[in-house]
């Protein structure tokens, strides 16, 4: 791994803090999806600490990267990042999910300037992004335009007609991850709808794969987003993702991909986070 | 000049391609649709998507959110099919995304059901601040596509694979929401939209050989639909009623009764009850009374409901 060991350290507490803050603001609401937001910490984290070209401040800036996330649910994480950054306020999050609250449950542009596209009816964010990476294209690739599939959603058909597209129109400057964390809401990806093999599945549509043998390790992470945000895409990142990452009783359980911790289950997973970071 | 409402969109949006602005999505109908205008003067800008409509809904929404105007063409079933990518791709993010439906109706004749847009209004006018526009002829079309590359929001653009006669006025031009009086009438007010306005024209000149005066209005914006042209000529006639080349449930005749209903002005919605079937378009339209004597019939049949209603009254009263 070649990525900067400076860069990880400096990243780790901030993607750290998101997974605190993720835990937080879904136990305030009572409701969401920790076990995915926890999964796509690093990569979360990375891209908005490290990859994504953008301007404080300025939703709208013209120049900028775009993000999707395609795995709306996990949108927590993404808040996370937000207030992280300083672009909303820290205690907005405990706002999550409540009436009037630009934090809505699932991403919505028009509440949060910062959302890109709504999301939440799952895979349609792929063919989201296809569309802005087009625009890019033709505006002379002015930005990047970056989509976070999760891996259960990649079983819905549309994935694979924008797969398709994506290989027909090869856009370079689109870089896709997929979260492959296992688990989905009804139990494991590969009892539900199995994916495999899902690198050579992409590789047949035409698309540049790499995969992350871990991608909760910041260095892989970054190393594959330093690679693919050069170009010579349409790149997927494959990243093997532990679901609930960080709080051991989450992890692997598809039991928490859709349920809040109760204010004691918070505690114990906020000491296992503070405690091995 | 009659042609296909369809082909007045190909060329009205070849002309729009001026405006660097404007991308063109197409799901391998390029030729049905009349897209290919566009695809061979601009091809940098036309995006061929095959057969993958839901793909290409949420792509032109991605290019919308990017600061383009695309416009997306299917027929109008296959589009309306993929109500969930427009209804959170689109509709949700408030994309600038015009959405054409073409070979709407039991109008497109042989092909049968599974090919014909019947849903399609219904389905749409449920998503807040869609805009739906069905032009009846060639003016109304051309000016509607300039129209809704102008309006900023979601569209959906509804038009016939078949030929239409040409119904507007000399001069006439298109406003987004306002509908317009073809043809003035006392006894009774016919409300039609898209491919069927000429039929509706035709039954109030059988209507006027028997002394009966029917207004015509076109009601070429289905949503927002115009209330008050509906609530003006109800109340000047008594009676409204809804004619349309699609499913008797959701389309005009229920956004007509959502309009009058605190009005008291009955409405008797005629359109499609059935699933649809092949046959020509102009057999198909007779069977279903959508053609001129069909709604002619429908006229009598509801003005002699309403004398019999106010005999009733009278009697009650005596």
């Amino acid at each position: 791994m070649s990525a900067d060991a400076g860069e990880v350290a400096r990243l780790k507490p901030i993607v750290k803090r998101m997974r605190e803050d993720a835990i937080r603001m879904i136990t305030a609401a009572g409701s969401g999806h920790p076990g995915g937001s926890l999964s796509a910490a690093e990569v979360v984290g990375a891209l908005f600490f490290h990859t994504l070209r953008r301007k404080q401040g300025d939703p709208t800036w013209p120049e900028r990267d775009r993000f999707i996330l395609s795995k709306g649910h996990c949108v927590p994480i993404v808040y996370a990042a937000l207030a992280e950054a300083g672009e909303i306020p820290k205690d907005e999050l405990e706002t999550l999910r409540r009436l009037g609250s630009r934090l809505q449950g699932h991403p919505d542009r028009i509440a949060l300037p910062w959302v890109e596209a709504a999301t939440g009816s799952l895979g349609q964010g792929l063919s989201i992004a296809l569309g802005m990476a087009l625009a890019s294209r033709l505006d002379g690739n002015r930005y990047r335009v970056f989509c976070l599939l999760g891996d259960g959603e990649t079983q819905a058909g549309q994935v694979w007609e924008a797969a398709m597209a994506v290989g027909k129109y090869r856009p370079e400057n689109l870089v896709a991850v997929l979260d492959y964390n296992k688990v989905q809401l009804d139990g494991l990806v590969r009892d539900i709808m199995d994916l495999e093999p899902l690198a050579d599945k992409w590789r047949s549509f035409n698309w540049k794969v790499r995969v992350l043998a871990d991608g909760n390790d910041l260095a892989q992470v970054l190393d594959a987003l330093d690679e693919a945000g050069r170009g010579g895409g349409p790149w997927m990142l494959i990243a093997n993702t532990v679901k609930g990452k960080g709080v051991s009783f989450m992890e692997g359980k598809a039991a928490w991909h859709g349920k809040a911790p109760t204010p004691e289950e918070a505690q114990r997973a906020l000491a296992e986070i503070e405690a091995h970071g | 000049m009659a042609e296909a409402t369809r082909a007045a969109f190909g060329r009205a949006l070849a002309r729009l391609g001026a405006d660097p602005r404007i991308v063109v999505l197409d799901a391998d109908l390029a030729t049905s649709t009349n897209t290919k205008a566009f695809a061979d003067k601009y091809p940098e800008r036309f995006f061929q998507l095959g057969i993958a409509e839901g793909n290409m809904v949420s792509v032109a929404a991605g290019l919308a959110l990017a600061g383009k105007i695309p416009f997306a063409a299917s027929f109008a079933c296959f589009l309306a099919g993929r109500f969930e990518q427009i209804r959170v791709s689109v509709a949700y993010n408030r994309a600038n995304v015009k959405l054409v439906g073409t070979h709407s109706g039991i109008g497109i004749g042989e092909d049968g059901y599974s090919q014909m847009g019947l849903e399609d209004v219904a389905a749409l006018r449920a998503l807040p601040d869609m805009v739906i526009v069905q032009p009846a002829d060639t003016a109304e079309t051309e000016q509607a596509v300039e129209c809704l590359a102008r309006h900023e929001g979601p569209a959906y653009l509804r038009l016939t694979r078949q030929k239409v006669a040409d119904v507007s006025p000399p001069g006439y031009r298109f406003q987004l929401g306002k509908g317009v009086v073809l043809r003035e009438g006392r006894d009774l007010a016919i409300a039609a939209s898209g491919a069927v306005v000429g039929h509706a024209l035709g039954a109030a000149d059988a209507l006027a050989a028997e002394g009966i005066q029917v207004a015509v209005l076109n009601v070429a914006t289905l949503k927002p639909v115009d209330d008050a042209l509906l609530a003006e000529w109800g109340g000047r006639t008594g009676a409204v009623l809804t004619v349309e080349d699609h499913s008797v449930n959701g389309g005009l005749g229920s956004a007509v009764c959502e309009a009058l209903a605190e009005s008291g002005i009955p409405v008797r919605r005629h359109g499609v009850r059935t699933f649809g079937e092949s046959g020509t378009g102009e057999a198909l339209y007779a069977k279903h009374g959508l053609d001129a004597p069909g709604i002619a019939a429908q006229a009598r049949a509801l003005l002699a409901d309403l004398g019999a209603r106010r005999r009733d009254v009278s009697a009650r009263r005596a």
